[in-house]
């Protein structure tokens, strides 16, 4: 058997839909973060394999991986900061107890 | 290279981290807020110079000049320096970062105008992420609990919308191989009714487009974070985000969706009604969330998700409308003319107002009119524009896109609508009524700093001026809808 486009997108798939089920159902602000950097990098992996398979002349989706990275990190460095804010106010990390706001 | 083409987002990016640089070297802070409104000038400037010239595209079509592209731009640096002049009040009460503030609100204007001009999906991420996280960072800075609150529900609700709107754009670069815009609607239209059919993988990357920026401008069923991001962040950085952040997310939508996903027709007949879909249910949904609020901001929390759904239906309608028509997307640009200048009148006199009394709650702005009648009116005015009544701006734009919709047999959504925009009376009348005819809780006259009187100034006449002046800008707004290029 050969490794061939659909065995990289089902793992994207499958990793994307971890993440974003973790995303939605941690309860700890840090790993819901973690959980979006896993869909992001379920996403560097359908670009690249893309990009190898679909369009192997260009390096398109090797660039837009490149990027995404980047993105995720200035991202990820905003987030802990505003976490770290808040766990210096309310001593918690947990999102279902960070609600003074009333719905 | 053309780079004089990029002088308005090369000069924006120069301001910004000058003001940064500045701010370690003088002592009257109150400099900052000049030197930001001095760069957004400069950088408008530049761009009504290169406004009427044709379509360009520059960096190897990642980016399009055209007047489009022009027209937000105008949009944002406008908004930017509302923004900044609303900001004065708040920001002497900071005590460090001052420079910070101004340079992030000038950055996340750089991202929106490089939302606009993006043709190409990498650009447009990396854009759309520029304007975010200056966005996360402004929610979140007044450090209070709710501030911090606000900014960290907006950042982790943004990222994950972010990898959604990821995963359709390599969805999207899969089945068609490129990611500039205009070559991805050759190859969709050369792919044909049974290529598309046959590659459902494209369909589902054109939903997660439309998930990802709905999230953008605030669409049902993406709207959960509003209304606490609305609350949480500083009141100017609210009228930002309710504002320029959503007419950025229109700019994009219908950059892609008319250049990339125009053709074939039942392809854009079908997002089409996807959107009119969306737009029903945001309108409703953000109405009647509205009515019950107490708290201003929140309040203007849902009425920005109907807003977006009014807004919808110009993107029903350019999905819905024959191909070359372009009625939805300039009924979209007038629309989000008009809706800037009163939703930021609102808020510069809600600033003004809030920052007197001492408090968010609607209740307490009664007797506002006996107190301080000016502010009172000029608010009075931006809900009428809201509300969509003449003699405002939110007339005029209600009725056109309203009427471009049923040109194009939506007239199921625009009935809808019309009775929306009804409902949205009750509440937004419910504030008039509170400062007209409430009791003034005390005789003590609410001043206002001399930087918002001037942008309270400008946007009540920009509302009553769009109304009058309607045809000469609406007219505007269709050349600038025809040279929407790829």
């Amino acid at each position: 058997m050969s490794i061939g486009l659909e065995h990289y997108l089902v793992l994207s798939a499958v990793l994307f839909a971890i993440g974003l089920y973790g995303a939605l159902s941690k309860r700890n602000t840090i790993a819901i973060l973690l959980c979006i950097e896993i869909m992001l990098n379920a996403v560097n992996i359908a670009m690249v394999a893309f990009s190898r398979y679909v369009a192997s002349e260009m390096l398109t989706g090797h660039v837009f991986a490149i990027f995404i990275m980047a993105v995720a990190a200035a991202e990820a460095a905003v987030g802990l900061a505003i976490i770290i804010a808040i766990y210096r106010q309310r001593g918690t990390v947990d999102p279902t107890d960070i609600d003074s706001m009333k719905r | 290279m053309n780079l004089e083409l990029l002088a308005p987002e090369i000069s924006l990016a120069a301001t910004a981290v000058a003001v940064i640089l500045l701010d370690l070297l003088i002592q009257r802070k109150g400099l900052l807020a000049v030197a930001s409104v001095i760069g957004l000038v400069v950088s408008a400037a530049f761009t009504i110079v290169m406004y009427g010239e044709p379509s360009r595209t520059i960096f190897n079509n990642t980016l399009a000049v055209d007047n489009f592209a022009l027209f937000f731009k105008l949009l944002f640096l406008g908004i930017a320096a509302l923004v900044i002049l609303a900001s004065v009040d708040y920001a002497s009460k900071l005590e460090r970062f001052r420079g910070e503030y101004h340079a992030l609100v000038l950055l996340s204007a750089l991202g929106m105008m490089l939302m606009a001009t993006a043709a190409e999906l990498i650009t447009i991420y990396v854009a759309l992420e520029l304007a975010s996280i200056s966005l996360y960072v402004l929610a979140g800075f007044l450090k209070d609990p709710k501030s911090s609150e606000s900014s960290l529900k907006y950042l982790l609700l943004g990222a994950t919308a972010s990898a959604v709107l990821l995963y359709g754009m390599a969805l999207v670069f899969g089945t068609t191989g490129t990611t500039q815009l205009g070559e991805i609607g050759q190859q969709v239209q050369s792919l044909g009714v049974q290529g598309i059919i046959d590659n459902p993988a494209l369909i589902l990357g054109i939903v997660l487009l439309i998930a990802g920026f709905g999230f953008k401008i605030a669409a049902v069923p993406f709207q959960m974070w509003v209304p606490d991001v609305y609350e949480g962040a500083p009141t100017p950085i609210t009228a930002y985000l309710s504002v320029a952040s959503k007419a950025a997310g229109f700019a994009v939508i219908v950059r892609i969706f008319s250049t990339a996903f125009g053709l074939p027709s039942w392809l854009s007949l079908d997002w089409g009604i996807v959107f009119a879909v969306l737009a029903a249910i945001g309108m409703t949904v953000g109405n009647i969330s509205a009515l019950p609020q107490t708290n201003i901001k929140r309040m203007f929390g849902y009425s920005s998700i109907a807003q977006a759904g009014y807004l919808m239906v110009g993107l029903a309608a350019m999905g819905v409308a024959s191909a070359g028509e372009t009625i939805g997307q300039s009924t979209i640009l007038f629309f989000l003319l008009s809706y800037a200048v009163a939703n930021m009148g609102a808020f510069i006199a809600i600033i003004a107002i809030t920052d007197k009394i001492d408090s968010d709650l609607i209740q307490d702005f009664s007797g506002i009119a006996k107190r301080s009648p000016l502010l009172a009116l000029a608010l009075t005015v931006c809900l009428v524009s809201l509300i969509g009544m003449p003699p405002a701006a939110g007339f005029m734009a209600k009725f056109y896109i309203f009427g471009g919709a049923a040109q194009n047999g939506l007239l199921w959504l625009v009935i809808i609508a019309v009775l929306n925009s009804v409902i949205s009376a009750f509440y937004y009348l419910r504030v008039v009524k509170v400062m007209w005819l409430g009791e003034p809780s005390s005789a003590e006259k609410v001043p206002s700093s001399g930087a918002l009187r001037v942008a309270l100034t400008l946007t009540s006449l920009g509302v009553l001026g769009l109304f009058i002046f309607a045809d000469p800008l609406i007219k505007a707004a269709e050349s600038a809808a025809k040279m929407l290029g790829s």
